[in-house]
């Protein structure tokens, strides 16, 4: 119900809002939206922190850059019907770096992935023949109405969106995600029962990637260039995370509020402090207040509240009575 | 009676300490079997390589008539060998049911949870006085309770063997009454132990027979009884 009236509003809003600014921000809205909802699997339900995600959205926007100037597969709309592929060729390639990875655990899982982020800069740097080293690699623009422009973007992106959330939605209700919860409360007794921890964090890291890869390839067609220092970038797994930890791991929109929220925000700060850096001041302002006041995140510790209070709205016998009396 | 469980000659070390030296211990089928000794001398650590949480240096491990050449936590409990924790180890975030539901044997993938799994779960629940907290988040139950769910969920995949670590440590005498009545009606339905523990009131109740570790070897085995008369064990505990 919610997803249906959220999805319909999302749907609706490039014929709401035609000001191309507007259909900018939104783009990297749900971009971040989604991106953050895919994290969340891993990093949320299983409590694996990935910082090297950015690597999985650098591969998806290469393979869209790729195969425009290695396979000319042409322009208009056909790089789009090329993602589900992107998505599932990065998901199985992502299991082997996730067998590395799953090695370790806690903070150094979070640095072992982090290096992968960098390798794979690197490998965008010196892997020249294929990825145009520091040159990066040009997509020319398809030819959509200019006035329109940004629309097939925007729907192109709800839809990774959809899946995020659905891929999501899934794995909150699975047998897979009590797995992935167990694994974060406790793996070692975890295995001890017999959940298979090893193929579930890999089947949550795969379906993560190939997600994020998604997202990555529509972001290389929309910004049409593909640099290492873009699109491998650090400050894209930290907006993923930041957006997950503002709106609450684990849950199934907490990711999308945290994107709504610090997306538009992220846009403002940047706008008012002009084309420096000093938004990222504030994205660490935010991640300080969400660890002191909110360190569960928004929806759970709104959800904490609203039980609270319909345990005090309706308590048994003597409690009623007081309540009433005062 | 055949042995469900074999250890022979598995030893493991510590940089320089020996924890098991070498020891053959065995688990027959139907009994509660006692496995004590002092302080440090590897009762836990022979737990870690039965259930595959460390690896052997040395020796065999035998289950259910099958040597275990790479013991896996998942694969062993998958196959009826499960363990409880010193510490009551709940999920925290998960509710008391998940908590049941997660420990079937039953993969994700597979559709569905059969009526059976659901029933046995429910079953545990009224067996073990935690329906009326179903739905509660395992973090907001008292300890006891939490030692009481650990234990009913090692039950979900109907086990061959249970492995108790020190169940009855730092919990109440009622609730040590509790457990122990669990586990003679389990052993009454057929389910083997092998129980841990330094209460050794509880211990010469409830395990024949009983095995008495001391620096990482078997010192002696047998009857309650006879364990607590036997010299070495004697030596063993009083330092002699």
């Amino acid at each position: 119900m919610r997803a249906a009236i959220v999805f319909g509003a999302l749907s609706a809003l490039p014929f709401g809002f035609t000001a191309a600014w507007v259909q900018n921000l939104f783009f990297f809205t749900l971009m971040y939206a989604a991106l953050a909802s895919a994290w969340n699997i891993v990093g949320g339900y299983s409590g694996y922190i990935s910082l090297g995600h950015a690597a999985f959205f650098g591969v998806g926007a290469y393979a869209v850059g790729i195969t425009f100037t290695h396979w000319s597969i042409g322009g208009g709309y056909r790089p789009f019907y090329v993602l589900p592929l992107v998505g599932l060729g990065v998901a199985l390639a992502s299991v082997p770096v996730g067998w590395v990875a799953y090695r370790t655990r806690a903070a150094t899982f979070a640095i072992v992935t982090i290096t992968f982020l960098f390798v794979a800069q690197q490998l965008a740097y010196n892997l020249r023949s294929l990825t145009g080293g520091s040159q990066g690699i040009a997509i020319p623009p398809p030819s959509f109405p200019v006035a329109s422009y940004d629309v097939p973007f925007y729907y192109a992106m709800l839809g990774v969106l959809a899946l995020s959330m659905l891929a999501s939605w899934y794995v909150g209700g699975s047998k897979l995600g009590l797995a992935l919860v167990a694994i974060r409360d406790d793996e070692d007794r975890a295995r001890g029962l017999g959940v298979q921890t090893t193929l579930a964090k890999l089947t949550a890291f795969a379906v993560s990637a190939g997600l994020v890869s998604m997202a990555g390839g529509i972001w290389a067609y929309y910004i049409a260039f593909v640099y290492p220092q873009f699109a491998v970038d650090p400050l894209v797994t930290i907006g993923m995370v930041l957006m997950v930890y503002l709106g609450g791991r684990g849950t199934l929109w907490g990711p999308v509020l945290g994107a709504f929220i610090l997306v538009p925000a992220q846009q403002y700060l940047a706008y008012r402090l002009g084309a420096s850096e000093l938004y990222l001041v504030g994205y660490s302002a935010v991640f300080l207040v969400v660890m002191l006041l909110l360190p569960r995140g928004i929806l759970p510790s709104l959800r904490d509240r609203g039980r609270r209070l319909r345990v005090r709205r309706t308590p048994p016998g003597r409690r009623a009575e007081e309540v009433v009396a005062s | 009676m055949t042995a469900l469980l074999e250890v022979e000659e598995a030893s493991k070390r510590f940089g320089g300490v020996v924890a098991v030296d070498a020891c053959s211990l065995s688990v027959q089928a139907g009994t509660i079997t006692g496995l004590i000794g002092p302080n440090g001398s590897g009762k836990t650590t022979v737990f870690n390589l039965v259930t595959g949480y460390l690896p052997a240096d040395g020796g065999t491990i035998r289950f259910d008539g099958h040597v275990v050449r790479r013991p896996d936590p998942t694969r062993l409990a998958r196959r009826g060998l499960i363990r409880t924790f010193q510490q009551a180890r709940v999920f925290s975030n998960l509710t008391v049911v998940e908590n049941l539901v997660l420990a079937t044997p039953q993969s994700w993938w597979q559709a569905g949870r059969p009526r059976g799994e659901r029933a046995l779960a429910g079953e545990l629940l009224a067996d073990f006085n935690l329906a009326a907290h179903a739905d509660t988040v395992a973090a907001e139950l008292s300890f006891g309770q939490r030692k009481l769910l650990e234990f009913a969920a090692t039950l979900m995949s109907r086990p061959q063997l249970v492995l108790l670590d020190e169940p009855a440590a730092g919990v109440n005498p009622v609730l040590v009454e509790t457990i122990e009545r669990h586990i003679r009606r389990l052993y009454a339905e057929g389910l083997t132990f092998l129980v841990v523990e330094h209460d050794m009131p509880f211990v010469m109740r409830l395990c024949d027979p009983v095995i008495v570790l001391d620096r990482g070897r078997k010192i002696a085995e047998g009857p309650a009884r006879q364990v607590q008369q036997d010299p070495n064990v004697l030596d063993a505990y009083l330092g002699a």
